[in-house]
C-alpha cells in the first residue's frame, strides 16, 4: 500500500501513475474537497513550456513538453496557443522575449487580427507558440480525482495523514531544507463582450501580465510574483496593476466584473524546478513553483518510477494502459 | 572605497530584484564579486512574510544594503527604513523616495527630508539622487557621507544620459564617496561611469535581465575594475588634431 500525503495537484497526478501502474494507494486531504487547500486552484492551468523558458531553465521544455497529451486523457485541454504581445511603446520586450524563446513566429497585426479578432488593430507585432495549450485547473483537479477514484485509489478528504507516509506532496506545508513560498495573485473576469479565446501574454516592463480563457465569458487574470510567505488576500497594489494591464489588453475589460480574486504560495527550490527529495523514510515531491500543470505529469511518472521501479519500463507502462 | 567606516574592496554593487531564480541569482553575485547586495523591501513583505527569500540572500555571505524602493513620500521611505533596520539589523538604508511614477525620478525635496530624519535617528543614509549638485549638498548637510546620481532613470539601460553632469559632481565633491546608481546597461556604461572617478557602480537589471546574468555579472566586474585601473592611470587628453605615433626620424626622404 502506497499512502499519500495531499491531495492537491502534485499528490492527485502521483496517485494517478501509481494507480495506473496497477498500485493500491490511499491519498489523505485535509481538506473537504480534492484540491481545497491547493494552490493549484489559483493556477492560470497554461500548458506553455516555450514561453516559460524565458525565465526559466531548460528542463521546463524537457519535462513539460508531454504535459498536453498526460492531461488531454484526462481534462479537456484547448491547443489554441499562446499569443504574446506588447504595447508599441514597449517593443524591445518583445524582440527580447523572442530571442529567449523557441518554438514560436512572428506575426503581424493582420495575422493577430485573424487569431483573435477582438486583437485586430490594437498590435502591430507579436509572437505566436502555436504548440501551446491550456486547462481550466479546477476542472482538471476534479477531473483527476475521478479518474483517481475510477482507478481504485481511495481519497480520505478531512483526514490528516498519518505520521508516516510512502509519498508527501504538501506544498508549503512540508518542512524541506531550501524550500521557500512565492506569492501570486490572480482574478476572475467576467466580460461576455470581449471574446478571447487562447492565452494571451501581454508584456510590460512593470506589469506583466498573462490572461487565461475559461469559457462563457470568464477570464483569469494573473502575473505576479512576490518573495513572500503572507498569504493574505491579493493587495490593491497588485489588483490594481492587474486590472490595469487587463484593460490595456482590450479597452472592453472596463466593463468587466471582478468576480473572484485569489492569492497562494507556490512551494519553490532555489533554482524553481521541481524535485523529489527522499528525507526520513518518505519521498516528498515539492517545488512545483509557477509551473504545477506544466511539470505534474513528469514529475509523478518519476515519483512512480522511483516507488515502482519494475513498471518504470515504457513498454510495461504501455501494455498496463491499453 | 571606505564608506561608514566600512572598507569595501569591490567596487560593484549588486540589486536582487528580477532574477529568474534565486540560484541564479546567487551564482551571479559569486561571479560578480560583489561584496554588497541591495534588497528591496515591499511593504507587503515588511512584515517578515520574505524571510525565506532573504535568508537565502543572506547565505552569498554579502552584506546587506537594504532600500526603499517604491516609497513615494518621506513618511513611507522613514517608515521602510525602520523596518529594514529591524529586521536586517544594519544602520545602512538606501534611501529611494520617488517622485515620478512613469520615470522612477527621485522627490529630491522629500529625499532631504527623509535623509534628515534618518540620520537624525541613526541612520547611515545611502541616498538615490539625481546628478543636481544643490541636492547633493543639502544631502551632506543633511548627514549623508556618500552620495548615489543615477546613471539613467531605474532599468532603463541607457547608460549614463548627462555624463558631463556626473563629470562636475565628482569635481564638487572630490572627497566624498559615489556610487553611479540606475541606468547601467551595458559593460561600457560601467566601465565609463568609473574612468569619471566614480568610486563604484550599482546595478541590477542589466543583469538580472542578461540572458546569461552570471556572465553579464562577470563583465560588469571587468568594466569596474578595468575603467577604475583607466582612472587612476591618468588618461590622456582628447585632441582634435591628429598625432603621429610613429616617429618621423630617419623616414627616408626623396628629394
Amino acid at each position: 500500500m502506497i499512502t499519500i500525503a495531499g491531495a492537491g495537484l502534485a499528490g492527485l497526478a502521483c496517485a494517478y501513475e501509481l494507480a495506473q501502474r496497477g498500485a493500491a494507494v490511499t491519498v489523505y486531504e485535509q481538506g473537504g474537497a480534492p484540491g481545497a487547500g491547493s494552490v493549484a486552484r489559483f493556477a492560470g492551468g497554461m500548458l506553455a513550456p516555450w514561453c516559460e523558458r524565458e525565465s526559466a531553465e531548460e528542463e521546463v521544455i524537457t519535462l513539460g513538453s508531454r504535459a498536453v497529451g498526460w492531461w488531454a486523457k484526462i481534462t479537456p485541454v484547448h491547443r489554441r496557443g499562446t499569443l504574446v504581445v506588447a504595447p508599441a511603446r514597449d517593443r524591445a520586450e518583445l524582440t527580447r522575449f523572442a530571442r529567449r524563446t523557441s518554438g514560436h513566429r512572428g506575426v503581424d497585426g493582420a495575422e493577430i487580427g485573424a487569431l483573435e479578432p477582438a486583437l485586430a488593430g490594437r498590435f502591430a507585432q507579436g509572437l505566436f507558440f502555436e504548440q501551446e495549450a491550456h486547462l481550466d485547473p479546477r476542472r482538471a483537479l476534479r477531473d483527476l480525482t475521478e479518474k483517481v477514484q475510477k482507478l481504485g485509489a481511495e481519497i480520505r478528504f478531512s483526514t490528516p495523514a498519518p505520521a508516516r507516509v510512502t509519498l508527501d506532496c504538501t506544498g508549503m506545508a512540508a518542512s524541506l531544507p531550501g524550500l521557500r513560498p512565492v506569492r501570486g495573485e490572480m482574478a476572475i473576469l467576467h466580460c461576455p463582450e470581449v471574446e478571447i479565446r487562447r492565452t494571451l501574454r501581454l508584456l510590460h516592463p512593470r506589469m506583466p501580465l498573462y490572461l487565461v480563457p475559461r469559457g462563457d465569458g470568464h477570464f483569469m487574470i494573473g502575473g505576479t510574483m512576490i518573495e513572500s510567505s503572507s498569504d493574505r488576500a491579493v493587495t490593491l497594489r497588485s489588483l490594481s496593476e492587474l486590472l490595469s494591464a487587463a484593460f490595456a489588453l482590450h479597452p472592453g475589460f472596463a466593463e468587466a466584473s471582478v468576480v473572484e480574486t485569489g492569492a497562494g504560495l507556490r512551494p519553490a527550490f532555489p533554482d524553481n524546478l521541481p524535485r523529489l527529495v527522499e528525507q526520513d523514510g518518505t519521498l516528498f515531491l515539492n517545488g512545483l513553483y509557477r509551473h504545477g500543470f506544466l511539470l505534474a505529469p513528469a514529475m509523478a511518472q518519476q515519483a512512480a518510477d522511483h516507488l515502482l521501479p519494475e513498471t518504470s519500463d515504457e513498454d510495461h507502462r504501455e501494455r498496463q494502459t491499453a | 572605497m571606505r564608506v561608514y567606516g566600512t572598507e569595501i574592496a569591490s567596487r560593484l554593487l549588486l540589486g536582487t530584484a528580477q532574477y529568474p531564480s534565486p540560484a541564479v541569482l546567487a551564482e551571479a553575485v559569486k561571479s560578480s564579486g560583489t561584496e554588497i547586495i541591495t534588497v528591496s523591501l515591499r511593504r507587503e513583505t515588511a512584515d517578515g512574510s520574505g524571510t525565506a527569500f532573504w535568508q537565502e540572500l543572506q547565505k552569498t555571505g554579502c552584506r546587506i544594503l537594504p532600500n526603499t524602493a517604491g516609497c513615494h513620500s518621506v513618511q513611507e521611505a522613514v517608515t521602510t527604513a525602520r523596518m529594514a533596520r529591524e529586521l536586517f539589523g544594519t544602520p545602512w538604508i538606501k534611501l529611494e523616495v520617488i517622485g515620478h511614477s512613469d520615470t522612477l525620478q527621485p522627490d529630491v525635496f522629500g529625499l532631504v527630508e527623509a535623509a534628515r530624519v534618518l540620520s537624525g535617528e541613526g541612520f547611515q543614509v545611502f541616498p538615490y539622487t539625481t546628478d543636481d549638485l544643490v541636492v547633493g549638498e543639502k544631502l551632506l548637510e543633511a548627514g549623508c557621507e556618500v552620495l548615489m546620481p543615477w546613471g539613467a532613470p531605474i532599468g532603463s539601460g541607457q547608460g549614463l544620459r548627462n555624463p558631463d553632469a556626473l563629470r562636475a559632481m565628482r569635481a564638487h565633491f572630490p572627497g566624498v564617496p559615489m556610487i553611479v546608481d540606475a541606468g547601467i546597461g551595458r559593460p561600457s556604461d560601467a566601465a565609463q561611469a568609473m574612468e569619471l572617478g566614480m568610486d563604484a557602480v550599482l546595478l541590477n537589471t542589466a543583469v538580472a535581465k542578461a540572458g546569461d546574468p552570471a556572465g553579464m555579472a562577470r563583465a560588469m566586474a571587468l568594466a569596474v575594475e578595468a575603467g577604475r585601473a583607466g582612472f587612476a592611470a591618468d588618461p590622456m587628453e582628447r585632441r582634435d588634431m591628429a598625432v603621429p605615433s610613429t616617429p618621423v626620424l630617419g623616414m627616408a626622404e626623396f628629394a
